[in-house]
């Protein structure tokens, strides 16, 4: 019911694509950088997230991070630091931050930011070498920042 | 010989490592008698920015080690083989080949590739090699201009390179040529595309690290062309700036165009003092 009201509301308003989701100039993050609320209004999902995480095709973590987790999936990088035992590090609001724009948790940071649209220096139409479309996507969804969200918190030493 | 025995022993103290670290040690020879500097002191302009600078080759596996570092193996060879023909072969209205008026690339282009990019005089911009042998196919020869990064214009490339092997890079960064190498420099450093990546996120912070399956070099262009065994075919330092920049999500700039010429100044002068290697065998 409530989830009707706010799709609703979303509709008058002509910008979040549907109910309870926020979009990436709206989101708010906190001193330090973490966000309160899920992205989608929805919980993760945590074996996707699993997936989306390893997966070149996805979130692709692994090219950065090694995560014993994931210790099927070949060649995890070295860049970033291990994310073994992230659970127990960062708060599910801290994790979210991190994913969503790292940059805010940590000043500089290399890791890109997932939940961001504008502010690019000639950004691309993903891998193909062209200028962007208009409307760029964020590198992942509000759902998959989610999902990306509910494995990591079960990464506990 | 020394080259397989250390092989060898790599192998039986190395096989359960899977992480890899830094530059290696081993020493480039070519043909057993050509000495190239693969490792030295970073150019003063670096101010601090790499402690050292290395060739690419450093950072290959021994087997693509082994590749360069005798030219009937190395496969690049082909290419700078075609090229010696075409450096003979008369092409144009004017009805002239290169060696009408450069004679034996083998005396005339000894030490070019080591200081390209560079300012020329006449034009009033800094140029590689390929806007060179270019002006010399249209203006001089009344030829077409080859497609900057195409078969016949990196084999050629490859040809005058061959003949500065050993030779340390020099590229002249001051004078006429410095506001060219600040353009470079500043698009070094510039976060491009939806991951936000710079050349020196890569290659300057992260050389030696994994990032997925490659093993980060720092990005140097003294061996090019550099023959990939990815795509099998030699590769022109356009070419590769291309695919780096276009890995981070970016629109990319075209071969050939100033922005490129700019940066292969800047990413030249990172490796001063570094052999010329070209053409080099990489993965
Ligand atoms: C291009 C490299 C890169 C990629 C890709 C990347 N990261 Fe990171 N990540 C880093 C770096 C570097 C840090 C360390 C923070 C810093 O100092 O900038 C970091 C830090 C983190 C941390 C905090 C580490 C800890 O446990 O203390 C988490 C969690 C994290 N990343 C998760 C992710 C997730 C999830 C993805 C994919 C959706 C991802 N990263 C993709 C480079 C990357
Ligand atoms: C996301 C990481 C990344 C970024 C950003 C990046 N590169 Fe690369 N680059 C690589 C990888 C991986 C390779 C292949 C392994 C190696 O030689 O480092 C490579 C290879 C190269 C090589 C070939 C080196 C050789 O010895 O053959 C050059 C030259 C190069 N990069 C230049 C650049 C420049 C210039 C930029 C910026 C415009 C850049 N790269 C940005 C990842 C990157
Ligand atoms: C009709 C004479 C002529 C022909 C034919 C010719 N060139 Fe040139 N080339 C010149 C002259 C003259 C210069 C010096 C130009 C200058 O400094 O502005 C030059 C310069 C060059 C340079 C730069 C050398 C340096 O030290 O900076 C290269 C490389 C080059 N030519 C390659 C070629 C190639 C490859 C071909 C054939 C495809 C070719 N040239 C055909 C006359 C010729």
């Amino acid at each position: 019911m409530k989830l009707t009201t706010l799709t609703l509301a979303a509709a008058l308003i002509g910008g979040a694509a549907w109910a309870g989701e926020t979009a990436p100039k709206d989101v708010v993050f906190a001193e330090g950088g973490a966000v309160e609320s899920s992205l989608s209004g929805a919980p993760g999902d945590a074996s996707n997230g699993a997936m989306i995480v390893g997966s070149k095709k996805h979130g692709n973590c692994v090219a950065c991070h090694q995560v014993s987790a994931l210790a099927d999936v070949p060649f995890h990088g070295e860049i970033g630091p291990s994310l073994d035992g992230a659970g127990d590090r960062w708060t599910e609001a801290e994790l979210r931050g991190l994913v969503a724009n790292a940059k805010l948790t940590f000043e500089g940071s290399m890791m890109p930011s997932f939940y961001k649209v504008d502010g690019y220096v000639r950004p691309g139409d993903a891998y193909t070498g062209d200028a962007a479309p208009e409307n760029l996507p964020p590198l992942l969804s509000a759902q998959e920042i989610e999902d990306v969200v509910a494995f990591l918190a079960t990464l506990k030493e | 010989m020394r080259f397989k025995a250390m092989t060898a022993i790599a192998a039986l103290v190395a096989a359960p490592l899977t992480v890899m670290a830094g530059p290696d040690d081993d020493e480039l020879v070519i043909n057993g008698e050509i000495n190239i500097v693969t490792k030295t002191a970073a150019p003063a302009h670096l101010d601090g920015a790499l402690p050292e600078i290395y060739s690419g080759w450093r950072f290959r596996s021994d087997e693509t080690q082994a590749l360069e570092m005798d030219d009937f193996e190395n496969p690049g060879m082909v290419a700078v083989d075609a090229a010696r023909e075409v450096w003979d072969k008369v092409d144009g209205s004017e009805g002239k080949a290169c060696a009408s008026c450069h004679d034996a690339v083998e005396d005339s282009m000894v030490g070019v590739r080591a200081v390209y990019p560079k300012w020329n005089e006449t034009a009033g911009e800094v140029r590689t090699l390929e806007t060179q042998i270019n002006d010399c196919r249209t203006n001089r020869m009344g030829a077409e201009a080859w497609k900057y990064t195409s078969g016949g214009m990196t084999a050629m490339v490859a040809l005058i390179s061959l003949q500065s092997r050993g030779m340390p890079v020099n590229v002249a960064i001051d004078g006429p040529a410095q506001a060219t190498w600040e353009q470079g420099k500043e698009m070094y450093y510039t976060r491009y595309g939806q991951l936000e990546l710079s050349c020196a996120n890569c290659h300057e912070d992260n050389y030696g690290n994994m990032i997925r399956a490659d093993h980060l070099s720092q990005g140097q262009i003294n061996g090019f062309p550099a023959y990939r065994l990815k795509n099998t075919k030699l590769n022109s330092v356009h070419d590769r700036f291309k695919g780096c920049i276009r890995d981070t999500r970016a629109e990319t700039f075209k071969p050939g165009s100033s922005e490129f010429v700019a940066l292969e100044l800047y990413v030249a002068s990172r490796g001063n003092g570094l052999s010329v290697e070209g053409p080099s065998v990489r993965n």
